[in-house]
């Protein structure tokens, strides 16, 4: 197997696996630092974690297959999480997902993430964000827009395209 | 504490199933036979009611995940602060039908597979609450489910068909669509899975992980989407795979060897064993009109659990095979029973003594090697058999790969090192001094007994199943049966006598070895009379030692057989 870890992550891994009893239960900790460090779990990954678990790469597959969040693919380099919840939904979520995948050249009805095909952007619906009175929300990667036009949207879409 | 030790064992605990106060054992044997609290389901089931279930297996670890056992319970309540149970007005306990605690007018079911049973219960196995949660639990199941069972080989010994006809409802309220999910997916070389039949039980995943020791199933993605599967690129492909398709409660794993070749009601079973290797595996023969569609394994926790290899199950093609020796000949040519019968005795009475040796297989009953040794000792005839070593594994498979070499020594047929005399025949063919060999189920040319020196002998007597070139160079051929076509027993390599059953017939002359060699014993050597493979057995359970000191009897092996002393 190629794959490999940088030296800092793995000590990081070190130090999830032996805040445990047990090293299984590391499984869903060592996942989420594989996926901060590498932007998705690869299959090879899978192999890995299950190789420093002790476990079966089946066991890891039934987790990421599970976990809408872990993701089994390249989401992109940007991910612009549109929530869809009751408030966002009555303030335009739909308008605003609607937009935003137009921009991008993404179908805005087909289900799940969509990404585009230079893999700059990946588009996808979330649930509540947490900011029911400032809707329609949305984060790219890790930071939270809130009240959003379409040409907020845009404005917000031109900084993450560099 | 210590009153606690002072108090006996309760060794049986008494419930109320249906009404019926039944008194059950406290503990039951869990799936690695270690004694647990017995629970709902068992007690039911020691009380003759079977609680419907997918998850639950007598043999794997219990999971809980199916929800089909669910029954309404009651249970005694709990005492109050004077220390009193809550009694009715006639001073028997009270008994409280579990209920939801934020809706009382709704009652609480539990699953049977994994809810211990307390003193006093009252489980209400047939009520109509418990029918009520059965009916719930199956229209959920059902929802996504395909419907496909005219073309689904499970249809007929289904847990689903079974249970929706005493349970189900008679009419869909599923109006939407239905989720669709992977279909004929190739799970492993012999297995097909089709997840929409699925109802994810989890039955395959427990076996392969806790029983084959092959972590290689799990259930991926969530919800309306699980599904079984392997590893993307894996196979499932260890030695036992093939017990996930008999556990798998509904058609969902299918047998590639079996899928849409035959309805399973038309399939007459037949028990017997299987010969693969010397565990013996208890099996069920599945045949329709004279030809064999399948084994399956049949339980004998003595031996095989519910469980047989792979490797085993699809070890029996060769008793159809269209090359099956069918045809009694003698030196000129084909013949029938009675004339060659009569020749080979004429021939063998004559025969000096030292001037015969046998070498019979660990495939042939224990019978039909008695018979043989006994006609060895009559011409003080070197005996022997070969060796068919393989490797063994942590489950079943054993290292002999015949299924009766404990049988062929206990009879005398071979010693602890088998085909240690193969080279003195051999020699004494060489050298003139054995006239006449007669072979049972070997093709001697493989094991050090060439055609050349096959062809010094005067005689060669062959009975076999399928053509070698031992069978082509044979003056008389005699046309035997696969353990199939026949009844007698094997003696495991952990020295369990087995019976097995005929299934099918033989093709053309062919007829059971022992039948011929009953007769040539008789013609030779003189024997008792018997007239039935009962009688055989018997009398043979008298004269050869470990299956007399066994005191074994035909009658008393039954379906799961007995042990003898090795």
């Amino acid at each position: 197997m190629s794959f490999g870890v940088p030296k800092k992550l793995e000590r990081e891994i070190n130090r999830l696996v032996k805040n445990y009893p047990e090293k299984r239960s590391a499984a869903l900790m060592v996942l989420h630092a594989l996926q901060e460090e590498f932007g998705h779990i690869s299959l090879e990954a899978e192999q890995w974690a299950a190789a420093r678990l002790n476990l079966q790469p089946i066991n890891i597959h039934e987790l990421v297959t599970f976990y809408p969040m872990l993701r089994e693919h390249d989401p992109g380099k940007t991910v612009v999480r549109v929530c869809r919840t009751l408030s966002c939904a009555l303030a335009g979520s739909a308008r605003l997902h609607r937009h935003i995948c137009q921009r991008l050249g993404l179908e805005a009805d087909a289900p799940g993430l969509q990404r585009t095909k230079d893999g700059r952007f990946g588009v996808e619906y979330a649930e509540c964000l947490a900011s029911c009175g400032t809707g329609p929300v949305m984060m790219c990667n890790d930071d939270f827009y809130e009240n959003i036009s379409n040409d907020g949207a845009d404005e917000i879409l031109e900084k993450y395209d560099e | 504490m210590g009153a606690n030790q002072a108090e006996t064992p309760v060794k049986t605990v008494t419930v109320k199933v249906d009404g019926c106060t039944v008194e059950v054992p406290r503990t039951t044997p869990n799936w690695l036979g270690k004694q647990e609290p017995t629970t709902v389901l068992q007690a039911c089931k020691h009380a003759g009611i079977e609680i419907p279930h997918y998850c639950y297996h007598p043999k794997l670890p219990v999971a809980g995940n199916c929800r089909m056992c669910l029954v309404h319970v009651g249970m005694p309540g709990r005492p109050g602060p004077d220390g009193k149970s809550p009694m009715n007005e006639d001073g028997s306990p009270k008994i409280f039908p579990m209920q939801l605690p934020y809706e009382p007018q709704t009652p609480r079911g539990v699953i049977g597979c994994a809810t211990d049973i307390i003193p006093g219960m009252e489980i209400y196995a047939s009520s109509p609450e418990t029918r009520a949660m059965r009916e719930a639990v199956l229209e959920s199941l059902l929802i996504n489910h395909p419907l496909d069972c005219p073309i689904c080989d499970q249809a007929g010994e289904c847990k689903l068909q079974e249970y929706s006809v005493d349970h189900g409802l008679a009419e869909s309220r599923f109006a939407e669509v239905k989720v669709h999910k992977p279909k004929a997916v190739d799970l492993g070389p012999r297995i097909t899975l089709d997840a929409e039949r699925c109802v994810l039980c989890t039955r395959c995943i427990r076996f392969t992980a806790d029983v084959a020791s092959d972590d290689a199933l799990g259930i991926v993605n969530r919800g309306n989407y699980s599904a079984i599967a392997t590893y993307p690129g894996k196979a499932f492909d260890n030695n036992y795979t093939l017990n996930t398709v008999d556990i798998c409660p509904v058609g969902a794993l299918t047998s590639d060897d079996f899928r849409f070749q035959m309805r399973v009601w038309f399939l007459k079973e037949t028990k017997s064993l299987c010969t693969g290797c010397g565990t013996g595996c208890n099996t069920v023969i599945g045949s329709r009109e004279n030809r064999m569609y399948r084994y399956e394994p049949r339980q004998n926790d003595a031996v095989n659990s519910c469980w047989m290899c792979d490797a085993g199950r699809l070890d029996y093609k060769w008793i159809g095979r269209d090359d099956r020796l069918a045809k009694v000949r003698g030196p000129k040519g084909d013949t029938a029973w009675p004339s060659v019968l009569k020749a080979i005795s004429n021939h063998l009475t004559k025969a000096g003594v030292g001037s015969v040796a046998i070498v019979a297989s660990a495939r042939q009953s224990n019978e039909e090697l008695y018979l043989l040794n006994k006609l060895a000792k009559h011409f003080k005839a070197p005996t022997d058999s070969v060796p068919r070593d393989g490797e063994a594994d942590q489950l079943l498979v054993a290292r002999d790969r015949n299924p009766n070499i404990t049988g062929a020594r206990l009879t005398g047929i071979t010693t602890k090192r088998v085909g240690s005399k193969l080279a003195a025949i051999a020699k004494g063919i060489a050298s003139g001094k054995i006239k006449t060999l007669i072979v049972y189920g070997e093709d001697v040319t493989q094991h050090g007994i060439g055609v050349k020196l096959l062809g010094k002998l005067k005689t060669l007597i062959v009975s076999d199943i399928l053509p070698s070139a031992t069978t082509k160079n044979a003056n008389y051929l005699l046309p035997g049966c696969a353990h199939a076509e026949k009844r007698g027993t094997f003696t495991n390599v952990k020295g369990r006598v087995q019976k097995f059953s005929k299934a099918l017939e033989p093709p053309g002359d062919a007829i059971a070895e022992w039948e011929v060699l009953h007769e040539l014993v008789h013609n030779v050597a003189g024997l008792d009379e018997f007239d039935s493979i009962e009688g055989l057995f018997n009398q043979m359970a008298f004269e050869v030692k470990a299956f007399k000191g066994a005191g074994l009897k035909w009658d008393s092996l039954g379906d799961k057989g007995a042990d003898v002393k090795l």
